[in-house]
C-alpha cells in the first residue's frame, strides 16, 4: 500500500494496522526519514517537498510491486509526505512485514534506496542565505544500483 | 500537448504547466526540446545542460529519443531528491 499525503503519520498506528490479524508475520521492519538540520556547509531551518501528483503514486506502486516480486512479503507500506516540513518532522515511512526478518530487512532497504532515485519528489531547503533546491547525489544512485546487481 | 515543469525548472521558467501546439515534425522529446529553447531566453537557459534534466511522458520515465504525440503529458524535472 502506498500513500502520498501532506499530513503527518503515526508510525505505531500504521505498523499495527499493517500486520493486524496476519499471524504469518514474524518480522516487521521499518524506516523513517526525518528532516535534519544539515545542508553542508549551511544549516537549514525547514524544507518544502514538491512532487508530481499522479506520477508519484505510479512510481511508488511500481517500486512496491517490484519489492513484492523479489521478496516474499506479507505486507508493505510506503507513506511519503509533501509540503512544508520543519526540522525533525517525519518525511517518509517504509515498512515491510514478512515471515522472516531477512526478507523484511532487505525489502525495506531496497524500497527506500529505490524511491530516493525514482519517486518524483524535490526538496527545497530554507537556509539563512535563502532557499535552495537540493541536488541529487551520486551516493543515492549507487545505493539504488547496488540492488540491480544482486 | 501538455507540458509540466517541476522544482528549479518550474521556478526558473516561472510556469508550472502549459499547453502547446507544436509543428507536426516534432515527434520525439529531443525535437521538442530543440523547439522549446527557441521560445525565449529562460527556456534556453533552463535546457542548456540536458544532463540536469529528466523527462517523463505520460508519467513514465523516458529517454530523449522517446516518441511523443499530440495528447501526451510531458514533464521536465531535475533528478529527484525525495526520501
Amino acid at each position: 500500500m502506498i500513500r502520498v499525503q501532506r499530513e503527518d503519520f503515526d508510525m505505531g498506528l500504521e505498523l499495527a494496522k499493517l500486520t493486524k490479524n496476519n499471524h504469518k508475520v514474524g518480522g516487521l521492519t521499518s524506516f523513517v526519514g526525518l528532516v535534519r538540520d544539515i545542508a553542508a556547509p549551511e544549516k537549514i531551518s525547514s524544507m518544502t517537498l514538491e512532487h508530481y501528483p499522479g506520477m508519484t503514486e505510479k512510481q511508488l506502486e511500481h517500486i512496491e510491486s517490484i519489492a513484492n516480486q523479489r521478496w516474499h512479503l506479507e505486507a508493505s507500506l510506503i507513506i511519503h509526505r509533501y509540503g512544508k516540513l520543519d526540522l525533525g518532522d517525519q518525511i517518509v515511512l517504509v515498512a515491510c512485514a514478512s515471515s522472516h526478518r531477512g526478507e523484511a530487512f532487505e525489502a525495506c532497504h531496497f524500497l527506500i534506496d529505490w524511491l530516493k532515485t525514482k519517486a518524483p519528489f524535490w526538496k527545497l531547503e530554507e537556509t539563512a542565505s535563502g532557499s535552495k533546491w537540493v541536488k541529487a547525489i551520486d551516493a543515492d544512485k549507487d545505493a539504488a544500483h547496488r540492488w540491480s546487481l544482486k | 500537448m501538455k507540458l509540466l515543469y517541476f522544482a528549479w525548472i518550474r521556478t526558473n521558467l516561472g510556469v508550472s504547466e502549459e499547453s502547446v501546439d507544436v509543428p507536426s515534425e516534432i515527434n520525439d522529446v529531443r525535437a521538442l526540446l530543440d523547439w522549446l529553447v527557441n521560445r525565449g531566453e529562460s527556456y534556453k537557459a533552463v535546457f542548456s545542460d540536458l544532463s540536469l534534466i529528466r523527462v517523463a511522458v505520460n508519467q513514465e520515465y523516458v529517454d530523449l529519443d522517446n516518441a511523443i504525440t499530440k495528447g501526451d503529458e510531458i514533464a521536465f524535472f531535475p533528478p529527484v531528491t525525495g526520501g
